[in-house]
This record gives C-alpha cells, sequence and structure tokens, in this order.
C-alpha cells in the first residue's frame, strides 16, 4: 500500500491505496470527484486531464503516489462557488460541448493552455494544442471559438483583478 | 417566437452540470456493496471452447464469482437477436445464427466473451480474469466479406449456408433492365464504403442491482433507448420481467447508434447480480469498446447509372455486400435494406433503379446502425457516382446535378420513399454562392503555382429520418413501432415537467424541448424541466435515434401541449366567465381576448389542483400525455462543398474550405443545430480521410482497437465549417421539422472524395484517404489503379 498525500481543489486529503492506483481512480474513487472522466486506455483521450501544481497532466497515466505532495486542481475546482471560470462560461456561451464526457478535459486542457501560451491565441494554435484531447460531437468548431474568446476573458479578468 | 422560444439560439440549460464536473454518467454510480465484473474474452477469431477452468481464478483475492455461458444457457437466458424481419428475393426469412450473451461452445470473432469473473474491485476482477485458462481448439476464420461466400470459406453458423444471411431486393427490376437496354451512355463504379467504429467518447457501462426482497431490478446503463433495453431485456432475454425491471440512462456520454443496442454486458450484469446477490458494474474500457461496440458501414458495391442523350438519368442499378460481422445485431438487418436502398434515388428524379443486397457473416464484431445507418452509404454511392459520370460525360457536375433534381412534390420514388418537400435548387444555390463555386479555376491556377493540387467536390444528399410510421415499418419486417411518447406535467405552482420518451446524449433536448413549451405559454425556460431516460418516471418510449427526436419527440410533446391548453383554457374561461373560444395564452398569462380579464397560467394551474371551483363534471389536475406516430419519415437534404489542396510531396490533404447548405425545415434552436451539423461533418470526414476498423486478414485480429491505431479526427484535422440552412417545411409534422443530426455524416464524405480524386485526376480512391495512398496517385500515377 501507498501513502498518498495531498491538496485536491484547495483540500488537503490523506489515503492508503494501492500502489498503482491511479491518480484518476484515487479522484474519482477515493474523493468522489467524478468530473475527471476515463475515455480511453492509452493517453490519447484527454478526457482526464487535470492540473498537477499548475499543469496540465493527463491523470489516467499518472500514479496517484506520484502526485504526492502536489497541489490538483479537477473540474470540481475552477469555478469560484457559483461564479464560473471564464473558460467554463465561454464554453457554455459557445455551445464548446453536446454529450459532456470530453468536456473537463476539454477545459482543463484550454485554461493550461492559455496559462502556457498567453491570451492572445489564434484558431490553429488552440487546435494545434488540443492535439491531446478527443472530442466526438462538436467537430471542434465551436470549442475552438470557445478557447478564443475564453481566453480573452480569462486576459480581461486578470487585468481587472490587476 | 421570444428570446427563449422556438427560433432563439438559447445557451443549454443542461451545460451547467457538464461545465462543473457534476454530469452523472454510468460509471459514477456507486451502490452499497458494489462488486465489478471483468470479461474474459476470446483471443481468436473463430475457435471451438473446449474448455474453461476457472479454479486458480476462484482462489484468487476479491473473487466472489466466475461465471460462464453454461451457466447462462443453464438459467435460460435467452440469445441476442435481430428485431427487423427480412426476407430474401426466394421469399425465405433472414439466417439469424444463435448469439450467447457468453458463449459457451463456438467463438466467432475476437472479443467476445466467453466467462465473467465477479470481484470486489476491477482490478481484482481483472487479475482473475487473466488467471481463467479457456482451452480453445481454433477453426479457420473469414474476415473480408468479399471472400464470405467463396466455396470452401469457413462457415460461421449452421443456420445460414454461404454465410448468407439474405440475399434482398428492391425497386423496379424490369424497368430498370429495360432502361440499360436503351441506354446513351452507361457509368460504372466499383466502390468500398469502410468499416468504421462509432467511438462515443463514453465507453459503455452497465450496473446491475437485485433486490431480492421485491424481486427487482434496476440497470443503470449506456443506452439511447431505455425502455426498448428493458423490453428487449424482459421479453426476449428473460433477464427479469418487465414490470420488474427498472433501466436508467442517466447522461450518456454520446451514442451515434452504438448504444442503441443491448449487448451481452448488460444482461450480464443483471443476471449476475441475481446470481452473486451483490450489485454488479462494468466499465468498458476503450479497448473493449473497440472489440465490442456494434461497428458501421463496411459496403462493396458495383454501381452502373444509365444516360439518355440528354444526360438525364434513364435507370440506376446496384448490387451491394453488406458485411454484418459474426451476429446479427439488433437494427442490423434495417441498415443495408430499407434504411439504405431507398434513399438510392437521391436528390434525383431516376424512373428506374434495382438494388440487390447480400448480407454475409464474417469472424468480425457485429456491424449494426451507426450515424446515419445506410443513408451515408446510399449517399456515397449516388454523389460518388454523379460526380463520375460529370467527368464522363464530359459535363458540369453541377449541372448535371441540376438537369436532374427532383423538382415538384410530393415525388414517388421507385424504392418506396415518397418525397414530401424540398428545394434542391434553393441549397445548392447557397452553398455554390458560400463556396465561390466560380472562382474555383482561378483558386487552383493559384495553388498549382505553389506546387500544390487543388480540387473541389460537391455532394448533395438526401436522408430520410424521423424514423418513422410504425405500420409502414412494420410491413417492412420491424419488430417494433417508431412512435413516440410525451407527458407533461403542469404542477400546482405553474412549473412544467415534460417526461419524454425520446433520450439526449448530447443533442441538448433539456434546452429545445423546454423552447418549445416556454413558446406556447410564455412561461420561463426555468419553469421548465425535461426529464427522460428513467424507466420508473417516464412512460414507454422509443428513444432517440435516426434523427428523430424533434419531428416525432417533440410532435409527441405538441400533441400533449395540445390537450394541456385546452383544459386550461377550460378552466379559465369558468373562472374568468367567458366563452372558451375566446380564451388566448401569451406571456404565461390566460386572457379573455379583446379584454383585460387575465388570469396568470399558475393560478389556473393551482386551480386545477385545488379543485375548489372547476367546470362541472372536470377531473382535478393538469396532466395530459401523449403519443405520436408520424405519417412519414422527414427528408432532410442538402449541398456541401468540400475544397481540399493536395501537397504532392507528403500525400497530405488539407481541407482548405467545408460548405454545408442544410434543409432541416422549422428549427427551434439554430445554435445547436450548428453544433449538430458540425459534428456530423467531423465524423464524414473523419471517414473520408482518417478512418477504417483494420482486420488483420489472416489472423482475425482488429489492427485498430486503440487510439493509437484508430485514426480519429482531431482538432487540427479539420477546418472551421461554413454551415447554412435554407428551409422548406416539413408538411407531416406540427412543427414542420425534419431532421438534423446525422446529415453532416451522411452527406460529406463524398464530397470530400469527389475533391480529392478531382485534385488528383483519378476515378476513385478507398477511403480513408491516407497520406501514404494519395501520395502513390499523385507521385506515381502508374501505382495508383491498385
Amino acid at each position: 500500500m501507498a501513502h498518498v498525500e495531498l491538496t485536491v481543489n484547495g483540500r488537503r486529503v490523506r489515503r492508503e491505496v494501492e500502489d498503482r492506483t491511479l491518480l484518476v481512480q484515487f479522484l474519482r474513487e477515493e474523493l468522489d470527484l467524478t468530473g475527471t472522466h476515463v475515455g480511453c486506455d492509452t493517453s490519447q483521450c484527454g478526457a482526464c486531464v487535470v492540473h498537477v501544481d499548475g499543469r496540465a497532466v493527463k491523470s489516467c497515466t499518472t500514479l496517484a503516489v506520484q502526485a504526492s505532495g502536489s497541489e490538483v486542481t479537477t473540474i470540481e475546482g475552477l469555478a469560484r462557488g457559483d461564479q464560473l471560470h471564464p473558460m467554463q462560461a465561454a464554453f457554455r456561451e459557445h455551445h464548446g460541448l453536446q454529450c459532456g464526457f470530453c468536456t473537463p478535459g476539454m477545459i482543463m486542457t484550454a485554461v493550461d493552455m492559455v496559462n502556457r501560451l498567453g491570451p492572445d491565441l489564434d484558431s490553429a494554435t488552440i487546435r494545434e494544442n488540443l492535439e491531446g484531447n478527443i472530442c466526438r460531437c462538436t467537430g471542434y468548431h465551436n470549442i475552438v471559438k470557445a478557447i478564443e474568446a475564453g481566453a480573452a476573458d480569462m486576459a480581461a479578468l486578470k487585468q481587472a483583478a490587476e | 417566437m421570444g428570446i427563449e422560444g422556438i427560433g432563439a439560439r438559447v445557451v443549454r440549460k443542461e451545460d451547467k452540470r457538464f461545465i462543473t464536473g457534476r454530469g452523472r454518467y454510468t460509471d459514477d454510480f456507486v451502490v452499497p456493496r458494489m462488486a465489478h465484473a471483468f470479461f474474459v474474452r476470446s483471443p481468436h477469431p473463430h475457435a471451438r471452447v473446449v474448455s474453461i477452468d476457472a479454479t486458480a481464478a476462484r482462489d484468487m483475492p476479491g473473487v466472489i464469482d466466475v461465471l460462464t455461458g453454461r451457466d447462462l444457457v443453464d438459467d435460460r437466458i435467452g440469445n441476442l437477436i435481430c428485431g427487423w424481419m427480412i426476407h430474401s428475393l426466394d421469399g425465405t426469412p433472414m439466417k439469424m445464427g444463435a448469439w450467447h450473451a457468453l458463449e459457451p461452445e463456438i467463438v466467432r470473432f475476437v472479443g467476445q466473451g466467453v466467462a465473467v469473473v465477479i470481484a470486489e474491485t476491477k482490478a481484482e476482477a481483472r487479475d482473475a480474469a487473466e488467471a481463467v485458462e479457456v482451452e480453445y481448439d481454433e477453426l479457420p476464420a473469414v474476415i473480408d466479406p468479399a471472400r464470405a461466400r467463396d466455396a470452401g470459406a469457413p462457415q460461421l453458423h449452421p443456420e445460414a449456408p454461404e454465410n448468407t444471411i439474405f440475399h434482398w431486393g428492391l425497386g423496379n427490376k424490369d424497368a430498370t433492365e429495360a432502361a440499360f437496354a436503351n441506354a446513351k451512355k452507361v457509368v460504372k463504379l466499383d466502390i468500398t464504403n469502410n468499416r468504421l467504429i462509432p467511438n462515443a467518447m463514453e465507453p459503455r457501462a452497465a450496473l446491475g442491482v437485485y433486490d431480492g426482497a421485491e424481486e427487482h431490478f434496476t440497470l443503470w446503463t449506456t443506452s439511447q433507448n431505455p425502455h426498448v433495453a428493458r423490453l428487449v431485456l424482459s421479453a426476449f432475454y428473460n433477464v427479469a420481467p418487465e414490470h420488474k425491471l427498472r433501466v436508467i440512462a442517466p447522461d450518456v456520454g454520446g451514442g451515434f447508434g452504438s448504444k442503441i443496442y443491448i449487448y451481452p454486458e448488460e444482461i450480464v450484469c443483471l443476471w449476475a447480480s441475481k446470481r452473486t446477490g451483490r450489485p454488479v458494474k462494468w466499465v468498458a474500457d476503450r479497448t473493449e469498446a473497440f472489440l465490442t461496440d456494434a461497428h458501421g458501414r463496411d459496403h462493396i458495391s458495383h454501381a452502373e447509372m444509365a444516360f439518355d442523350a440528354d444526360n438525364r438519368i434513364t435507370g440506376f442499378r446496384i448490387d451491394t455486400t453488406a458485411n454484418l460481422g459474426a451476429y446479427m445485431s439488433l437494427f442490423s438487418s434495417s441498415v443495408p435494406t430499407y434504411l439504405y436502398a431507398t434513399l438510392l434515388s437521391g436528390q434525383y428524379d431516376i424512373p428506374a433503379i434495382w438494388a440487390e443486397v447480400t448480407a454475409v457473416y464474417t469472424n468480425t464484431v457485429p456491424v449494426d446502425a451507426y450515424r446515419g445507418a445506410g443513408r451515408p452509404e446510399a449517399t456515397y454511392l449516388v454523389e460518388r457516382m454523379m460526380e463520375t459520370a460529370a467527368r464522363d460525360l464530359g459535363v458540369d457536375p453541377v449541372e448535371l446535378r441540376r438537369k436532374n433534381f427532383v423538382r415538384s412534390f410530393p415525388h414517388q420514388t421507385p424504392v418506396i420513399m415518397c418525397y414530401d418537400a424540398g428545394d434542391y435548387d434553393a441549397s445548392m444555390d447557397v452553398a455554390l454562392k458560400a463556396a465561390d463555386y466560380a472562382g474555383f479555376p482561378a483558386r487552383k491556377a493559384e495553388a498549382a503555382r505553389r506546387g500544390r493540387l487543388r480540387g473541389i467536390g460537391l455532394s448533395c444528399y438526401i436522408e430520410a429520418c424521423g424514423i418513422a410510421p410504425s405500420k409502414a415499418v412494420g410491413s417492412l419486417g420491424a419488430g417494433v413501432g417508431l412512435w413516440e411518447s410525451a407527458e407533461v406535467r403542469v404542477n400546482p405552482v405553474g412549473t412544467i415537467e415534460v417526461l419524454t420518451g425520446s433520450h439526449s446524449h448530447g443533442q441538448g433536448h433539456e434546452t429545445t424541448f423546454a423552447q418549445l413549451v416556454s413558446s406556447r405559454f410564455g412561461v420561463p425556460l426555468d419553469s421548465v424541466a425535461i426529464v427522460h431516460g428513467d424507466t420508473d418516471k417516464v412512460q414507454f418510449g422509443m428513444g432517440t435515434y435516426g434523427s428523430r427526436s424533434g419531428a416525432v419527440g417533440m410532435s409527441a410533446i405538441v400533441k400533449a401541449l395540445d390537450k394541456v391548453e385546452a383544459k386550461a383554457k377550460k378552466i379559465a374561461a369558468h373562472l374568468l366567465e367567458a366563452s372558451e373560444t375566446d380564451i388566448e395564452i401569451a406571456d404565461g398569462t390566460l386572457k379573455v381576448a379583446g379584454t383585460d380579464k387575465a388570469l396568470p397560467f399558475a393560478q389556473v394551474a393551482l386551480a386545477a389542483y385545488t379543485g375548489h371551483n372547476l367546470p362541472a363534471g372536470m377531473e382535478p389536475g393538469l396532466k395530459e400525455g401523449a403519443f405520436y406516430d408520424p405519417t412519414n419519415f422527414t427528408f432532410p437534404a442538402g449541398t456541401y462543398i468540400c475544397e481540399v489542396e493536395i501537397d504532392p510531396d507528403t500525400g497530405t490533404t488539407k481541407i482548405v474550405q467545408f460548405v454545408a447548405a442544410d434543409d432541416f425545415g422549422k428549427i427551434i434552436n439554430p445554435m445547436i443545430v450548428e453544433g449538430q451539423v458540425h459534428g456530423g461533418l467531423a465524423q464524414g470526414i473523419g471517414q473520408a480521410l482518417l478512418e477504417g476498423a483494420h482486420y488483420d486478414p489472416e489472423s482475425g485480429q482488429l489492427i485498430t482497437a486503440s487510439y493509437m491505431d484508430y485514426a480519429m479526427p482531431r482538432a487540427d484535422d479539420l477546418p472551421d465549417f461554413i454551415v447554412s440552412t435554407v428551409e422548406t417545411v416539413c408538411p407531416g409534422n406540427p412543427l414542420g421539422m425534419k431532421g438534423c443530426g446525422e446529415a453532416g455524416a451522411i452527406g460529406s464524405p463524398p464530397a470530400v472524395m469527389n475533391a480529392i480524386t478531382d485534385a488528383l485526376g483519378i476515378r476513385d480512391m478507398a477511403m480513408p484517404a491516407t497520406p501514404e495512398k494519395v501520395w502513390r496517385a499523385a507521385m506515381r500515377p502508374a501505382m495508383a489503379a491498385e
């Protein structure tokens, strides 16, 4: 058994789990954070993307014990109370989701994209940086629009705060 | 039309839970004492199961039970069935081979289940499954549908000699022969429609719970049609009596047809929950999804089209072999027959059509409906043929199509369908303008100067959806009726619940259906809740597939709303001391026309439930149900134009422009409709450029069984789409709607392939047009004739 101790969405958690427990299993089964999804078994689809210490990580190919000591943010931790994160709001506003299964991973990837590359993202850059996330419903058209808008809204919010 | 009513671009009500991670999919449900199932699956495409030894597995940690096909047969669990009867041309019924949920004797495809381990955790179940020793006696397998009927080919089912399920035909054969005898020109084309794997992002899952006290079962499952699942599980599979089985299809992460069917795993989870006395959950790995979800398409066809001297089509004949895989899936027989050959007239006035279809068994995963189901196969054939004919006849493909368009409605085709309304010139005009068709030669020349090959391709599709009039489909062999149900419950405070037999797995019903109610009564969207997906809450309904939720599902809601409105008006008239015929409903108020006498909708609702002052003889309450059976299919149609640029050095195809102009009749929410088109286009473009299920012809292994090997369309494979709509109202349903869920996937593959073959100057290329194939065609024309 492995001792795992980390901060998830601002909350300290401690568990003894089987060594082979994946981070996604830890989040879903130990913490009941079922917004993080498993869509494949080859680290391709990105439905499981969470942030570990501020960077996007595929939680289906990370052992829970590897994340021990880290700060993890999941889709459940993105909004502040009822105040949606700008990227969440943009996905709704631009119809960037249909069945919703890939959506948490898409949003976490999108936020990471803005954090890494800044808010001025053109369509080609967004499409290229979505390489690790698969959506079967939307044809990506509205996801790209949502990320363009969400990136701008993130910048505006940051500016307003400064 | 208000800001929230019909025609408004309302953001979706359901989105809040999805964007905050609060969607509830089957795998998210946890019940006390829940155990986990892992299936032992055949590694061979065809083999006799000699023995199964679970001794070691039973001793593994956490193992509760190991069950096999023998246990299943002993418990009299029924075989999986196909629910649509097709008769061959010689009058004999289709040949259905026996399919057990766990196979006790002969496995017929790689991935077929032979045993299941039930354990405390999924990891323990998986570990123990590896310790189940199955001895197989391998048999020769047939993978290629073109070889299935060869003399000496391995035989799959004793019920089906020569692996032939049926040999069926449709159309006017004699007239077609005569048309070809008198033709001035005949164009011939051999064409394949590649096998696809649906890949909804949520893998299939099931959670079966047996309550011994009530002798009652509950099944959470990834289903597009929970009532049909309950019916089939009880009536045919004998798992649980219908009145003692609750099926819940909660949030479902995409379906595209693959979640219509009732699969072995759902049967086993329910059955095992009673056997073990423990709730049993199973969730597919992605590779299991590739190996067990019903695949789509997989046709091989030879087509010939006859023309007169004026380039009018005089006849069309088609010979198709359809691969149905190792077993007949639930609606598999309808796909290459009544959902396919009935659309072979396309948008064209063709006096004589004759189609023959031979359905065969192979040692591959069963094939069934996948987004479009038969109509993409028909459209691909018709529209590749039209483009090829235009090239052979030396005429512009636009002009050839226009010369042959159907222009008067209703139009009876020789293949059953009667087109009710349409304007094919209108969608063609919109698409040509949006695509700047006239400017293409200049763009091609400019691309050539950069060393790129530029091509343009059209596709003028028609499809039949809103499936379908029950009497009609019954006469064609369907085992079910294809009506829909609805119940509208007005609560005492005036909020409204709509219980629908449709099921949303991405389509946005919680929003569009609420828009309909909001439009009708002028109540805010937030006061309307759409309830679906639970057989304990919702009256029997038929579910969502075949782009039917608008044209059929919403029509049922309209019928129920009509009844609610009539009763509300009676109550208001009574309370306002006015004539019922003078009552109008607008902005949430019932008022007497031409006066200031009015009652809020909520007050009328309350009056209905207090019952203190109702018209004489009226029952209290304000709740009405309806069943709606459509009178015809609906016929969405449109023109798609694809423009590609090929880099001859790398074989890379880039879609530089994709234009869609669709006629979906009346539209409730344009934002959602556009989203449906985008998604359909992505799947169709995926079929043309990327996707294809590949089996190793020797070993029978599915080579493309993960996202490492099966090329799913990703964001950078696709362009921004230019979509627009034209409108001819569908006369067949109260809202004038057609259907928009599948059109994109139906219409787009031929547009892409017409563009690629145009760019390369070749006659045909088998989909998917991978860079290797394109490079060979671009660089070595002599080798491209393969």
